[in-house]
């Protein structure tokens, strides 16, 4: 990471992906709507020592398409994690006095139990024989892998988009098990037009012959269909600026004599990333994922604020002004409901033209606000510093 | 030497009883707040500031608050949520200060309120001798970029709280670092009032 003084501070180093396997037996592992999985896997992270107390561990949950590789190097990889910019000695989350975990979600297709994990029943891929799932059951699965890890009580969960609702359901139904949360570009629940995007997106899964009814692990895979929801999803992630001052109206070089061929920048760019997202992503994941976070109601039904009341979670609330996915109206909402619950809570929405990338991007605010919003909640106490 | 800010926040703080919570409107960097949390050993300590760089300078002092607009940031508050609702040197610039102190005074126990005095003697020689608009040490700003958007006097505030039925506990009047008792609606740069309803 680069400092405002230039001085490269040294990241976390190589790191190696984990797997815990639980539910191995006849009682399974419960989902939320009563289905089963047994047994799960999560693949997950850690960066920095527990300490003695087992006080200083922080869980930190990724979005749609992430993994539990949030920071440091793998072996065979150029860059490194997707936030490790944030996870790092010295960084927000300073891996020199905590200890950071980050797990990959329940029907992810990163190492984690997905639909495209073996069913032990059938000897093949689930497909679309892989139980729906929620934000619920992937912050269920996450409780059974700090139990393994000897965590009692969390001194903060942190993420971003659906990891930060993530944050919210552990906010909204296990407050006994973490000191402080920090929800970022978020909501607690979707509105109508997020839906319509990601309904959007499956549509372009499903509507690729290759998609099969989710049956195309012994074939070739939906990718076109694939490609296209990742398309929609990043032009939801940018903004009309960002996006401006990316490509401009600028046509690109190699233009092919074809009417309908990618001729400005922003056609291609979205044509590379959508290429570049099947190689890396299960497309029946995509579909599960994304109506995970559609059904999602942080509050189920309830009025927030009663839900929260009576928690003693401190919360660090972050939305970006740029952001129309997530809007900061949105997380406006969750600070209301904190407010009115009585938690002691701090809202910043960080001036930033990259929409909804944003919190990926903007990590120098971020840690700002993380770095001694942590150190308050680790230390209990008033950081004595005088700015003036 | 002590500033007009240290004998502003000196003031503020005997106002305060120890363990009491505090909801501060405008709450800038949050010097005044991390003071009080530190002396009064405020159980409940809460800023509103709508400038972002202000609020990593809270958040660096340890504080929790609420980036947003104090015009609009108090109806989700129940009544009577804090002791005391500060509102020091923002009351002149929100859009409307009547509101704001009508929520505020629903929302806390008691309120403190602190502004500068557009009556101050050179203020009044400015506009009535010179024809321009003052500048003062408390008004410190050119017509044209001055966060301030009310110009009140100390005699315009008490004559308001009389007229609204606001009672006054206490107030103080400061020309730079020394209160002021004699005069000071021509003497005083600052004003500080404890008032409720």
């Amino acid at each position: 990471m680069k400092t405002k003084t230039g001085i490269e501070k040294a990241g976390i180093g190589r790191v190696e992906t984990q797997y815990y396997t639980f539910a191995s037996g006849s009682r399974g592992f419960t989902l939320e709507n009563g289905e089963k999985l047994s047994p799960v896997t999560l693949a997950y992270e850690t960066y920095g020592k527990l300490n003695t107390e087992k006080s200083n561990a922080i869980l930190i949950l990724h979005a749609l398409t992430g993994d539990a590789h949030v920071a440091g190097f793998h072996d065979e990889d150029k860059d490194p994690g997707w936030w490790d910019d944030m996870v790092g000695p010295g960084r927000a989350f300073d891996t020199d006095k905590y200890f950071v975990v980050c797990s990959n979600v329940l029907g992810g297709c990163t190492g984690s139990i997905g639909p495209s994990s073996i069913n032990p029943a059938t000897g093949r891929p689930y497909g679309a024989d892989f139980p729906m799932i929620s934000i619920g059951d992937m912050v269920n699965a996450q409780i059974q892998l700090i139990d393994h890890l000897g965590i009692n009580s969390l001194l903060s969960v942190a993420g971003g988009s659906m990891g930060g609702m993530q944050v919210l359901e552990w906010m909204f139904s296990h407050s006994d098990r973490i000191r402080s949360a920090i929800p970022v570009s978020t909501t607690m629940r979707h509105s109508p037009q997020q839906i319509a995007f990601n309904e959007v997106g499956r549509q372009a899964i499903m509507a690729d012959p290759k998609w099969n009814e989710g049956n195309y692990y012994e074939k070739s895979a939906p990718s076109r269909g694939l490609a296209v929801a990742r398309m929609i999803g990043h032009i939801t992630y940018m903004s009309d600026k960002s996006m401006t001052e990316k490509f401009g109206r600028r046509l690109k070089d190699d233009k092919k004599p074809f009417k309908f061929t990618a001729d400005f920048e922003v056609e291609g760019y979205l044509h590379y990333r959508g290429k570049r997202f099947v190689g890396r992503f299960d497309a029946n994941s995509y579909l599960y994922i994304t109506k995970a976070i559609d059904y999602f109601d942080a509050s189920k039904g309830k009025k927030p604020q009663q839900v929260l009341s009576g928690s003693n979670t401190k919360v660090l609330v972050i939305a970006f002004k740029s952001d129309w996915l997530y809007p900061a109206y949105q997380t406006q909402e969750i600070v209301r409901a904190c407010k009115l619950a009585g938690l002691d809570t701090t809202y910043c929405e960080i001036a930033s033209d990259y929409g909804h990338d944003a919190f990926l991007l903007e990590t120098e605010e971020e840690t700002h606000l993380i770095k001694y919003f942590l150190e308050r909640v680790y230390n209990g106490k008033v950081t004595e510093k005088h700015s003036d | 030497m002590i500033s007009s800010k240290d004998i502003e926040y000196n003031l503020i703080s005997t106002l305060v009883k120890t363990g009491a919570s505090v909801l501060d409107l405008g709450c800038g960097s949050g010097d005044l707040l991390a003071r009080l949390k530190r002396e009064k050993n405020i159980n409940k300590a809460q800023g509103i500031e709508i400038d972002e760089l202000a609020i990593y300078k809270c958040v660096e002092k340890g504080l929790s608050v609420f980036h947003g607009d104090i015009d609009t940031g108090l109806a989700e508050y129940e009544d009577k949520s804090f002791d005391y609702v500060i509102l020091n040197q923002s009351f002149q610039q929100v859009k409307k200060p009547d509101q704001v102190l009508e929520e505020a005074l629903r929302v806390g126990r008691e309120v403190i309120v602190g502004f500068p005095n557009f009556a101050y003697f050179t203020a009044r020689y400015h506009l009535a001798l010179c024809g321009r608009a003052p500048i003062t040490r408390s008004l410190p700003y050119e017509w044209y970029d001055t966060p301030n958007i009310h110009f009140l006097s100390i005699a315009d505030f008490i004559y308001y709280c009389r007229h609204r039925k606001i009672k006054i506990i206490k107030s103080y009047y400061i020309n730079k670092n020394k209160q002021i008792k004699i005069f000071p609606n021509l003497r005083a740069l600052v004003g500080i009032f404890l008032i409720t309803k």
